[in-house]
């Protein structure tokens, strides 16, 4: 499949921006590789004309946060008929709104850590913080903080105990007007990554071997490190017992399949240390494509070069 | 639109496996480690929207500059330096360049031997050479807190072991830093240097009183610590009487008329003249400005002489009033910023009121502001540049551990005009409120309680010096990173 006129969508004005670019330059680097015609488009004001403009075959979507992930683009991809990587609006719109997410999968059976989400305006409206208390002994300390939409670092937020708690919610409420307060889980921090395979249509997706994050720092996860190299070291694939492997994969696929994934996702879980079970946490429609991230390595570890992700992930554009 | 066609399948494919991506992790320094551009960073470097109210930035108002004296100087270099200022330069600066930083410095009360300045490419090199001159990773320095939030990432770069000592109104308390030079030395360290701004300090926008200069220059002297002094805006103080410099108090000290040998001062046209130009300069002790010189080589050979010859010219002209238009320049800024200054210390106690304090700058750019400890300005931030289009710079910006101050924000009220620095604190006090009211709500309906002096119109002035707030947590709990 070559010779294709490949726009990347990167950049963007999410708070996710430098890391878009990032995986926007390596994408852009491994198509020019593949012998595709690359026009790089910084997602602005403008974008919708260069797209125009371009009269490209397919857009690969490298935009990462709001808009590249909770469908917006996807909708705007769709109105004006050119096909892009990826996922469709509406699987975005589940996975970005963790707070639906995490409803989907628990009605599907799928294990999540207990949750609640609340609305700001549930809490100006109908005093939603008497129901803090309820919360509190259902969750109990400490406890994460979302906002319930955005991938980046800033806004998750520990509380340790009761009186933490007022502070990280309105943190979490300054990126999103919806929040959701999760029981922390102690443990191992791992990926799975789904691709489907356009090589052989009909065989469907599949998990590709998992990838533990090792943060370097013995503290709670620092978020704000995810990106960096240097910051955590990732393990791949994971030295996990074969069947935990198995079932984290098993996971991975029943997830994809349910908020409707199309090309790739990735799945982050946790491997809770007291009791060994493993936990979904949430789903990412576009992987991150840097130097460090997990997609890369885990299909590195299957035999697939970088290359030939990007080709891959290329490919189904063309078979929705 | 940026364009990048291949060559066109060539079948030359080059498999670049996330295995060799990863490699690139092997390769660097170990000192990148520390150089990390955190998320609040990302953040702010979302804030270079126009359409964004920006009180973030560290910029003076270069606007305010003559077009037609820029124009005549740049073809006055153009036509009568033409060939040197095409050259290179001196590593130290091209002589009539550093006679114009002679002249700057005495305006101050400065005294300095020509030949004892290096001209750098702005202040920000001399903090990058005086680190790259004396620390070695693990080695300690002692800086303000908070600090000038571009000093971190060249600390940070270093692998410099950053003691930070929590400033009051009156800059940096003596007895707190001797303390923690106690504590060092019981440890069996000594810092390689004290880093402080004692002029309207960036971003607390305080100033070191003299009693605490003077002391500062005995505690150095008594101990042999170096001592960098950050200087930017000493010539930019809209109220008080000048306060002499501590390269100047330590001259004085070493008597005979000869020159500091414990401070290294550190100087820039950028606020007095243009950042653009990138322009600052050192003045060290001998033996140190030769490895600053030596440093400087590594780094970039010398600075433009385009602008070293700018400068000079600019020096020479006269003004309308048959003063050095330089001075009358200054004098401009002066006016103009002690206005917005006014401005913004107004809009603080409009919008801001009693949920936060304030420091009140004699001069310089910034004035820092603190709120409800239970607000970390960088959520703050995210909400206030997304839904009400303003920025800041968040205190976390200010701290080498990037997690204290996160109650505190700078804010810049020379670099945009007044109506844009009253518009731009009604919209974050706008924020501020909004996040008080859910944390009242959350909290059982209970207003927080005001938070420092509470500035009141009505009552005249502000107190002349708003103390900073007391630090949130002790030194060592800061550093366990723990949030």
């Amino acid at each position: 499949m070559s010779g294709r006129r490949v726009a990347v969508l990167k950049g963007g004005r999410s708070l996710e921006r430098a890391v878009s670019l990032r995986s926007g330059a390596q994408v852009q680097d491994a198509l020019a590789r593949l012998g595709h015609e690359v026009i790089a488009i910084d997602a602005g004001p403008t974008m919708v004309a260069d797209l125009l403009e371009a009269a490209a075959d397919a857009a690969f979507v490298a935009l990462h946060g709001r808009d590249g992930e909770d469908g917006t683009i996807q909708g705007l991809l769709e109105a004006i008929g050119l096909p892009y990587t990826g996922s469709g609006p509406a699987a975005c719109a589940r996975c970005t709104d963790k707070a639906l997410a995490k409803r989907l999968m628990r009605e599907a059976g799928i294990p999540t850590p207990a949750f609640h989400t609340l609305r700001e305006t549930s809490i100006r409206e109908f005093g939603a913080a008497a129901a803090l208390e309820r919360i509190e002994a259902d969750l109990s300390f400490p406890m994460v903080v979302k906002p319930a939409k955005g991938g980046s670092a800033l806004g998750v937020k520990f509380a340790r105990r009761s009186e933490e708690l007022p502070a990280a919610m309105v943190g979490a409420f300054s990126y999103d007007s919806t929040i959701v307060l999760e029981r922390y889980v102690r443990g191992r921090d791992l990926a799975v990554s789904v691709l489907d395979d356009a090589d052989a249509p009909g065989t469907g997706p599949r998990a590709l071997p998992v990838v533990e994050a090792v943060p370097r720092e013995e503290d709670f996860y620092d978020y704000e490190s995810r990106y960096e190299i240097g910051m955590t070291t990732f393990v791949c694939p994971a030295d996990l017992p074969p069947e935990t492997t198995e079932r984290a994969q098993e996971l991975a696929l029943a997830v994809h399949s349910l908020l409707g994934c199309h090309g790739v996702a990735r799945v982050d879980l946790m491997l809770e240390a007291d009791t060994g079970e493993l936990w979904v946490l949430e789903t990412n429609v576009v992987p991150g494509m840097t130097e460090t991230s997990l997609l890369p390595q885990a299909a590195d570890a299957a035999g697939v070069g970088f290359d030939e992700l990007v080709e891959r992930i290329l490919a189904g554009a063309f078979s929705r | 639109m940026e364009r990048s066609s291949s060559g066109g399948g060539d079948g030359r494919r080059t498999r670049a496996t996330a295995h060799e991506l990863a490699r690139y992790e092997a390769l660097f320094a170990a000192r990148t480690r520390g150089m990390k551009s955190s998320a609040m960073r990302e953040m702010m470097a979302l804030t270079e929207r126009t359409d964004v109210i920006s009180l973030a930035g560290g910029l003076p108002d270069t606007g305010t500059f003559p077009p037609e004296l820029y124009a005549n100087l740049m073809a006055r270099v153009a036509s009568e330096s033409t060939a040197r200022a095409l050259q290179y330069g001196p590593t130290e600066g091209m002589a009539g360049t550093v006679g114009c930083i002679v002249e700057v410095m005495a305006e101050e009360g400065t005294v300095v031997d020509p030949s004892e300045v290096i001209v750098t490419t702005g202040g920000q090199q001399v903090i990058d050479l005086v680190c790259k001159t004396l620390i070695d990773p693990g080695d300690v320095i002692v800086a303000e807190a908070p600090t000038y939030p571009g000093a971190v990432p060249t600390f940070s770069a270093y692998q410099a072991d950053v003691e930070q000592i929590e400033m009051d109104g009156d800059g940096m308390p003596i007895d707190a830093l001797e303390s923690t030079l106690d504590r060092l030395a019981a440890e069996g360290r000594r810092p390689k240097f004290i880093y402080t701004i004692p002029n309207f300090q960036n971003p607390g926008g305080v100033t070191m009183s003299l009693a605490r200069r003077r002391r500062l220059i005995e505690v150095a002297r008594e101990r042999e610590l170096l001592i960098l002094e950050d200087n930017p805006y000493g010539l930019l103080r809209y109220e008080g009487d000048p306060l002499p410099t501590l390269y100047s108090l330590d001259a004085e000290a070493v008597g005979r008329g000869g020159a500091s040998d414990l401070v290294i001062y550190l100087g820039t046209f950028s606020k007095i003249l243009s950042p653009g130009l990138r322009l600052g300069w050192a003045v060290a002790p001998r033996p140190v400005l030769e490895k600053l010189n030596l440093g400087k080589q590594g780094s970039d050979l010398c600075s433009s002489s385009v602008t070293q010859t700018f400068v000079t010219a600019y020096f020479q002209e006269r003004g309308a009033s048959g003063e050095p238009a330089w001075r009358e320049y200054i004098s401009r800024l002066c006016e103009l910023y002690g206005h917005r200054r006014e401005v913004m210390l107004e809009a603080l106690a409009e919008h801001f009121g009693d949920h936060a304090s304030w420091t009140r700058p004699q001069g310089g750019l910034f004035i820092w502001a603190t709120l409800d400890e239970r607000i970390d300005t960088t959520d703050l931030l995210a909400l206030a540049r997304k839904s009400r289009g303003v920025a800041f710079v968040p205190g976390r910006a200010a701290y080498m551990d990037g997690r204290s101050g996160s109650s505190s924000m700078r804010l810049n009220f020379a670099g945009v005009p007044e109506q844009d620095i009253r518009e731009g604190v009604r919209r974050i006090g706008t924020a501020i409120r909004e996040q008080l009211g859910l944390l009242g709500s959350l909290s059982g309906g209970a207003r927080p309680a005001p938070r420092g002096a509470a500035p009141d119109t009505d009552t005249g002035p502000l107190a002349d010096v708003v103390a900073l707030p007391v630090p949130r947590a002790g030194a060592d709990e800061r550093r366990r990173r723990d949030r």
